[in-house]
Protein backbone atom coordinates (compact mmCIF):
# COMPACT_ATOMS: atom_id res chain seq x y z
CA UNK A 1 0.00 0.00 0.00
CA UNK A 2 2.86 2.16 0.56
CA UNK A 3 3.95 1.80 -2.72
CA UNK A 4 0.82 3.03 -3.63
CA UNK A 5 0.46 6.14 -1.59
CA UNK A 6 4.29 7.25 -2.40
CA UNK A 7 3.80 6.83 -6.19
CA UNK A 8 0.06 7.99 -6.54
CA UNK A 9 1.03 11.00 -8.82
CA UNK A 10 3.50 8.68 -11.13
CA UNK A 11 0.76 6.18 -11.34
CA UNK A 12 -2.08 9.05 -12.74
CA UNK A 13 0.36 10.83 -15.23
CA UNK A 14 0.87 7.82 -16.63
CA UNK A 15 -2.80 6.49 -16.68
CA UNK A 16 -3.42 9.70 -18.25
CA UNK A 17 -0.38 9.51 -20.98
CA UNK A 18 -1.37 5.65 -21.57
CA UNK A 19 -5.55 6.45 -21.81
CA UNK A 20 -4.43 9.25 -24.36
CA UNK A 21 -2.11 7.37 -26.58
CA UNK A 22 -4.87 4.43 -26.55
CA UNK A 23 -7.57 6.69 -28.09
CA UNK A 24 -5.41 8.23 -30.38
CA UNK A 25 -4.43 5.08 -31.56
CA UNK A 26 -7.50 3.16 -31.82
CA UNK A 27 -10.86 6.05 -32.33
CA UNK A 28 -11.63 6.57 -35.85
CA UNK A 29 -13.66 9.59 -35.03
CA UNK A 30 -11.29 12.97 -35.22
CA UNK A 31 -13.11 14.68 -32.29
CA UNK A 32 -11.99 11.74 -30.44
CA UNK A 33 -8.84 11.63 -31.83
CA UNK A 34 -8.08 15.33 -30.69
CA UNK A 35 -10.33 14.47 -26.63
CA UNK A 36 -6.94 12.04 -26.77
CA UNK A 37 -4.64 14.59 -27.88
CA UNK A 38 -5.81 17.02 -24.91
CA UNK A 39 -6.08 14.01 -22.40
CA UNK A 40 -1.90 13.08 -23.52
CA UNK A 41 -1.31 16.90 -22.99
CA UNK A 42 -2.64 16.85 -19.32
CA UNK A 43 -1.01 13.70 -18.42
CA UNK A 44 2.53 15.31 -19.58
CA UNK A 45 2.21 18.51 -17.51
CA UNK A 46 1.29 16.43 -14.74
CA UNK A 47 3.98 14.19 -15.09
CA UNK A 48 6.41 17.36 -14.82
CA UNK A 49 5.05 18.93 -12.00
CA UNK A 50 5.18 15.67 -9.93
CA UNK A 51 8.91 15.09 -10.96
CA UNK A 52 9.97 18.71 -9.26
CA UNK A 53 7.58 17.78 -6.27
CA UNK A 54 10.02 17.49 -2.91
CA UNK A 55 8.20 16.03 0.12
CA UNK A 56 6.31 18.86 2.44
CA UNK A 57 6.96 21.07 -0.51
CA UNK A 58 5.64 24.52 -0.81
CA UNK A 59 5.37 27.23 -3.11
CA UNK A 60 8.57 28.91 -4.55
CA UNK A 61 7.29 32.31 -3.81
CA UNK A 62 9.20 34.73 -1.08
CA UNK A 63 6.12 36.24 -0.08
CA UNK A 64 7.23 37.23 3.24
CA UNK A 65 10.61 38.17 4.52
CA UNK A 66 12.61 35.42 6.20
CA UNK A 67 10.23 32.39 4.68
CA UNK A 68 12.16 28.98 5.05
CA UNK A 69 13.34 28.26 1.95
CA UNK A 70 14.00 24.31 2.42
CA UNK A 71 11.04 22.54 1.49
CA UNK A 72 10.18 25.21 -1.60
CA UNK A 73 9.53 23.01 -5.02
CA UNK A 74 11.79 22.64 -7.62
CA UNK A 75 10.69 25.97 -10.03
CA UNK A 76 12.23 24.84 -13.42
CA UNK A 77 9.19 21.89 -14.17
CA UNK A 78 6.80 24.71 -13.14
CA UNK A 79 8.57 27.25 -15.79
CA UNK A 80 8.37 24.85 -18.12
CA UNK A 81 4.61 23.35 -17.63
CA UNK A 82 3.32 27.30 -17.33
CA UNK A 83 4.06 28.17 -20.90
CA UNK A 84 2.79 24.36 -21.61
CA UNK A 85 -0.88 24.73 -20.53
CA UNK A 86 -1.25 27.95 -23.16
CA UNK A 87 0.67 26.69 -25.95
CA UNK A 88 -1.88 22.92 -25.46
CA UNK A 89 -4.61 25.45 -25.70
CA UNK A 90 -3.60 27.28 -29.16
CA UNK A 91 -2.27 23.90 -30.61
CA UNK A 92 -5.69 22.23 -30.16
CA UNK A 93 -7.89 25.35 -31.48
CA UNK A 94 -5.35 24.80 -34.36
CA UNK A 95 -5.97 21.22 -33.99
CA UNK A 96 -9.79 21.66 -34.30
CA UNK A 97 -10.12 24.57 -37.13
CA UNK A 98 -8.51 22.25 -39.23
CA UNK A 99 -10.91 19.42 -37.96
CA UNK A 100 -13.75 22.04 -39.05
CA UNK A 101 -12.35 22.15 -42.88
CA UNK A 102 -11.82 18.31 -42.78
CA UNK A 103 -15.86 18.10 -42.23
CA UNK A 104 -16.72 21.06 -44.68
CA UNK A 105 -14.90 19.20 -47.13
CA UNK A 106 -15.84 15.65 -46.73
CA UNK A 107 -18.68 15.91 -44.82
CA UNK A 108 -18.03 13.34 -42.14
CA UNK A 109 -15.15 13.06 -39.71
CA UNK A 110 -14.61 9.25 -39.88
CA UNK A 111 -10.75 8.83 -40.44
CA UNK A 112 -11.44 5.40 -42.28
CA UNK A 113 -14.14 7.17 -45.33
CA UNK A 114 -11.64 9.87 -45.14
CA UNK A 115 -8.65 7.73 -46.36
CA UNK A 116 -11.12 5.94 -48.85
CA UNK A 117 -12.34 9.24 -50.62
CA UNK A 118 -8.64 10.34 -51.33
CA UNK A 119 -10.33 13.69 -52.90
CA UNK B 1 -6.98 -6.54 -34.79
CA UNK B 2 -5.94 -3.06 -33.93
CA UNK B 3 -7.16 -2.86 -30.79
CA UNK B 4 -5.00 -5.90 -29.82
CA UNK B 5 -1.86 -4.33 -31.64
CA UNK B 6 -2.50 -1.17 -29.95
CA UNK B 7 -2.67 -2.20 -26.14
CA UNK B 8 0.33 -4.85 -26.72
CA UNK B 9 2.45 -1.58 -27.54
CA UNK B 10 0.68 0.18 -24.53
CA UNK B 11 1.95 -2.44 -22.40
CA UNK B 12 5.35 -2.14 -24.13
CA UNK B 13 5.48 1.48 -23.29
CA UNK B 14 4.42 1.30 -19.48
CA UNK B 15 6.60 -1.52 -18.88
CA UNK B 16 9.68 0.91 -20.28
CA UNK B 17 8.49 3.70 -18.41
CA UNK B 18 7.83 2.03 -15.11
CA UNK B 19 11.17 0.70 -15.03
CA UNK B 20 12.84 3.61 -15.97
CA UNK B 21 10.41 5.80 -13.16
CA UNK B 22 11.69 2.99 -10.64
CA UNK B 23 14.87 4.87 -10.21
CA UNK B 24 13.69 8.25 -9.77
CA UNK B 25 12.12 7.94 -6.02
CA UNK B 26 9.18 10.38 -5.87
CA UNK B 27 9.28 13.74 -3.53
CA UNK B 28 12.72 14.13 -3.33
CA UNK B 29 14.64 16.86 -4.59
CA UNK B 30 16.50 16.19 -7.99
CA UNK B 31 18.42 18.93 -9.72
CA UNK B 32 20.71 21.25 -8.72
CA UNK B 33 20.00 24.29 -10.83
CA UNK B 34 16.52 24.15 -9.23
CA UNK B 35 18.04 24.74 -5.56
CA UNK B 36 20.71 27.49 -7.12
CA UNK B 37 17.45 29.17 -8.27
CA UNK B 38 15.96 28.98 -4.67
CA UNK B 39 18.93 30.21 -2.71
CA UNK B 40 20.14 32.91 -5.41
CA UNK B 41 16.97 34.07 -7.56
CA UNK B 42 15.64 37.01 -5.33
CA UNK B 43 19.30 38.36 -4.96
CA UNK B 44 20.27 38.12 -8.64
CA UNK B 45 16.75 38.96 -10.37
CA UNK B 46 15.02 41.22 -7.59
CA UNK B 47 11.71 39.28 -7.91
CA UNK B 48 9.99 37.43 -4.82
CA UNK B 49 8.44 34.73 -7.01
CA UNK B 50 11.05 32.04 -8.14
CA UNK B 51 8.68 30.82 -10.91
CA UNK B 52 8.94 34.36 -12.77
CA UNK B 53 12.42 34.67 -12.01
CA UNK B 54 13.07 31.73 -14.17
CA UNK B 55 10.54 32.06 -16.90
CA UNK B 56 11.47 35.43 -17.52
CA UNK B 57 15.17 35.82 -16.08
CA UNK B 58 17.46 33.05 -16.47
CA UNK B 59 14.79 31.64 -19.22
CA UNK B 60 14.01 34.88 -21.00
CA UNK B 61 14.96 33.60 -24.64
CA UNK B 62 13.13 30.63 -24.26
CA UNK B 63 9.46 32.17 -23.39
CA UNK B 64 10.43 34.38 -26.38
CA UNK B 65 10.26 31.19 -28.46
CA UNK B 66 7.09 29.52 -26.86
CA UNK B 67 5.66 32.84 -27.19
CA UNK B 68 6.42 32.82 -31.08
CA UNK B 69 4.71 29.17 -30.99
CA UNK B 70 1.62 30.75 -29.60
CA UNK B 71 1.45 33.43 -32.08
CA UNK B 72 2.10 30.72 -35.15
CA UNK B 73 -0.45 28.86 -34.10
CA UNK B 74 -2.95 31.72 -33.67
CA UNK B 75 -2.17 32.63 -37.12
CA UNK B 76 -2.41 29.38 -38.20
CA UNK B 77 -5.79 29.02 -37.17
CA UNK B 78 -6.99 32.04 -38.41
CA UNK B 79 -5.41 31.13 -41.92
CA UNK B 80 -7.15 27.69 -42.27
CA UNK B 81 -10.70 29.46 -41.19
CA UNK B 82 -11.16 32.44 -42.93
CA UNK B 83 -12.71 33.01 -45.70
CA UNK B 84 -13.47 29.83 -46.52
CA UNK B 85 -17.24 29.20 -46.77
CA UNK B 86 -19.37 31.81 -47.85
CA UNK B 87 -21.37 33.20 -44.88
CA UNK B 88 -24.36 32.43 -44.07
CA UNK B 89 -26.61 34.72 -41.93
CA UNK B 90 -27.12 32.78 -38.94
CA UNK B 91 -30.05 33.76 -36.35
CA UNK B 92 -28.91 33.32 -32.99
CA UNK B 93 -31.41 33.49 -30.21
CA UNK B 94 -30.72 36.48 -27.60
CA UNK B 95 -29.31 35.51 -24.61
CA UNK B 96 -31.61 35.75 -21.49
CA UNK B 97 -32.02 38.66 -19.36
CA UNK B 98 -29.98 37.14 -16.26
CA UNK B 99 -27.23 36.13 -18.76
CA UNK B 100 -26.95 39.31 -20.36
CA UNK B 101 -26.95 41.61 -17.29
CA UNK B 102 -24.48 39.07 -16.04
CA UNK B 103 -22.40 39.73 -18.51
CA UNK B 104 -22.55 42.73 -19.11
CA UNK B 105 -21.68 42.96 -14.71
CA UNK B 106 -18.62 40.77 -14.74
CA UNK B 107 -16.76 41.74 -17.80
CA UNK B 108 -14.97 45.01 -16.48
CA UNK B 109 -14.18 42.98 -13.18
CA UNK B 110 -12.65 40.54 -15.49
CA UNK B 111 -10.52 42.49 -16.96
CA UNK B 112 -9.36 44.12 -13.74
CA UNK B 113 -8.69 40.82 -12.29
CA UNK B 114 -6.25 39.99 -15.33
CA UNK B 115 -4.79 42.72 -15.17
CA UNK B 116 -3.89 42.47 -11.39
CA UNK B 117 -2.51 38.87 -12.17
CA UNK B 118 -0.31 39.67 -14.90
CA UNK B 119 1.22 43.25 -13.11
CA UNK B 120 1.83 41.24 -9.93
CA UNK B 121 3.08 38.33 -11.51
CA UNK B 122 6.22 38.97 -9.97
CA UNK B 123 5.13 38.81 -6.74
CA UNK B 124 2.43 36.72 -6.32
CA UNK B 125 1.15 33.52 -8.07
CA UNK B 126 0.51 34.39 -11.35
CA UNK B 127 2.03 36.13 -14.65
CA UNK B 128 1.49 36.84 -18.31
CA UNK B 129 0.15 34.10 -19.38
CA UNK B 130 -2.32 33.76 -16.95
CA UNK B 131 -3.73 36.65 -16.65
CA UNK B 132 -4.07 36.68 -20.36
CA UNK B 133 -5.88 33.59 -20.42
CA UNK B 134 -8.50 35.20 -18.08
CA UNK B 135 -8.61 38.14 -19.83
CA UNK B 136 -9.84 35.41 -23.04
CA UNK B 137 -12.02 33.89 -20.65
CA UNK B 138 -13.93 38.11 -19.97
CA UNK B 139 -14.16 38.01 -23.84
CA UNK B 140 -15.47 34.60 -24.24
CA UNK B 141 -18.45 35.72 -22.11
CA UNK B 142 -19.28 38.63 -24.36
CA UNK B 143 -19.58 36.37 -27.30
CA UNK B 144 -21.71 34.44 -24.86
CA UNK B 145 -24.02 36.32 -23.22
CA UNK B 146 -24.14 39.54 -25.46
CA UNK B 147 -24.36 37.76 -28.86
CA UNK B 148 -23.98 40.93 -31.16
CA UNK B 149 -21.21 42.42 -29.94
CA UNK B 150 -18.29 41.47 -31.91
CA UNK B 151 -13.99 42.32 -31.22
CA UNK B 152 -12.42 43.75 -33.89
CA UNK B 153 -9.93 42.51 -35.16
CA UNK B 154 -7.92 45.11 -35.95
CA UNK B 155 -7.28 46.50 -32.33
CA UNK B 156 -6.85 42.79 -31.32
CA UNK B 157 -3.97 42.56 -34.57
CA UNK B 158 -2.39 45.71 -32.79
CA UNK B 159 -2.80 44.85 -29.22
CA UNK B 160 -0.81 41.43 -30.22
CA UNK B 161 1.35 43.28 -32.51
CA UNK B 162 2.47 45.86 -30.12
CA UNK B 163 3.00 43.02 -27.12
CA UNK B 164 5.47 41.09 -28.96
CA UNK B 165 7.50 44.44 -29.97
CA UNK B 166 7.40 45.42 -26.41
CA UNK B 167 9.29 42.05 -25.65
CA UNK B 168 11.61 42.35 -28.05
CA UNK B 169 12.34 46.13 -27.90
CA UNK B 170 13.19 45.06 -24.19
CA UNK B 171 15.15 42.85 -24.63
CA UNK B 172 17.10 44.69 -27.63
CA UNK B 173 17.75 47.51 -25.19
CA UNK B 174 19.16 44.85 -22.76
CA UNK B 175 21.76 44.38 -25.39
CA UNK B 176 22.46 47.15 -25.64
CA UNK B 177 22.90 48.82 -22.20
CA UNK B 178 23.72 45.32 -20.59
CA UNK B 179 25.69 43.66 -23.04
CA UNK B 180 23.78 40.58 -23.80
CA UNK B 181 20.22 39.90 -25.30
CA UNK B 182 17.29 40.46 -21.89
CA UNK B 183 19.45 41.87 -19.41
CA UNK B 184 17.88 43.10 -16.49
CA UNK B 185 19.49 46.79 -16.77
CA UNK B 186 16.84 48.46 -14.75
CA UNK B 187 17.80 48.71 -11.60
CA UNK B 188 16.27 46.21 -9.12
CA UNK B 189 15.15 47.55 -6.37
CA UNK B 190 14.53 46.03 -3.40
CA UNK B 191 11.84 42.78 -3.26
CA UNK B 192 8.23 42.27 -2.25
CA UNK B 193 7.45 45.76 -3.96
CA UNK B 194 5.64 46.51 -7.34
CA UNK B 195 8.59 48.73 -8.73
CA UNK B 196 11.04 45.58 -8.58
CA UNK B 197 12.59 43.43 -10.74
CA UNK B 198 13.72 45.46 -13.20
CA UNK B 199 12.20 44.73 -16.71
CA UNK B 200 10.47 41.63 -15.54
CA UNK B 201 7.32 43.21 -15.20
CA UNK B 202 7.80 45.19 -18.33
CA UNK B 203 7.67 42.25 -20.00
CA UNK B 204 5.33 40.38 -18.15
CA UNK B 205 2.62 42.89 -18.89
CA UNK B 206 3.82 42.71 -22.49
CA UNK B 207 3.29 38.92 -22.30
CA UNK B 208 -0.08 39.52 -20.81
CA UNK B 209 -1.64 41.96 -23.91
CA UNK B 210 -0.06 39.82 -26.27
CA UNK B 211 -1.48 36.39 -24.98
CA UNK B 212 -4.93 37.88 -23.68
CA UNK B 213 -5.68 38.94 -27.61
CA UNK B 214 -3.99 36.00 -29.10
CA UNK B 215 -6.57 33.83 -27.15
CA UNK B 216 -9.75 36.44 -27.44
CA UNK B 217 -8.73 36.24 -31.29
CA UNK B 218 -8.71 32.70 -31.31
CA UNK B 219 -12.26 32.09 -29.77
CA UNK B 220 -13.35 34.90 -32.31
CA UNK B 221 -12.39 32.90 -35.40
CA UNK B 222 -13.75 29.61 -33.99
CA UNK B 223 -17.22 31.66 -33.45
CA UNK B 224 -17.46 33.57 -36.50
CA UNK B 225 -15.73 31.42 -39.70
CA UNK B 226 -17.27 28.17 -38.41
Amino acid sequence: MSFLADYIYYIGAFGLILIGLYIILVKHNLIKVIIGLGILDTGVNLFLISIGYIAKGTAPIFSKPGIDSEYMVDPVPQALVLTAIVIGVAVLALALSLAIRLYQHYGTLNLRKIREQRW
Amino acid sequence: MRRIVAILLLIIVALGISLSLAKIPFGTPKTKVGRHYINEGVKETGAANIVTSVVLSYRGFDTLGEVTVLFIAAIGLGAVLTGATEKKARKTEPASLVLYTGCRLLFPLILIFGSYIFIHGHLTPGGGFQGGAIIASGFLLIYLGCRERRISRKASKLTESLGGLLFVVTGLLGLAFGGYFLSNFLPKGTANELFSAGIIPIIYIAIGFKVGSELASIIDNLIEES
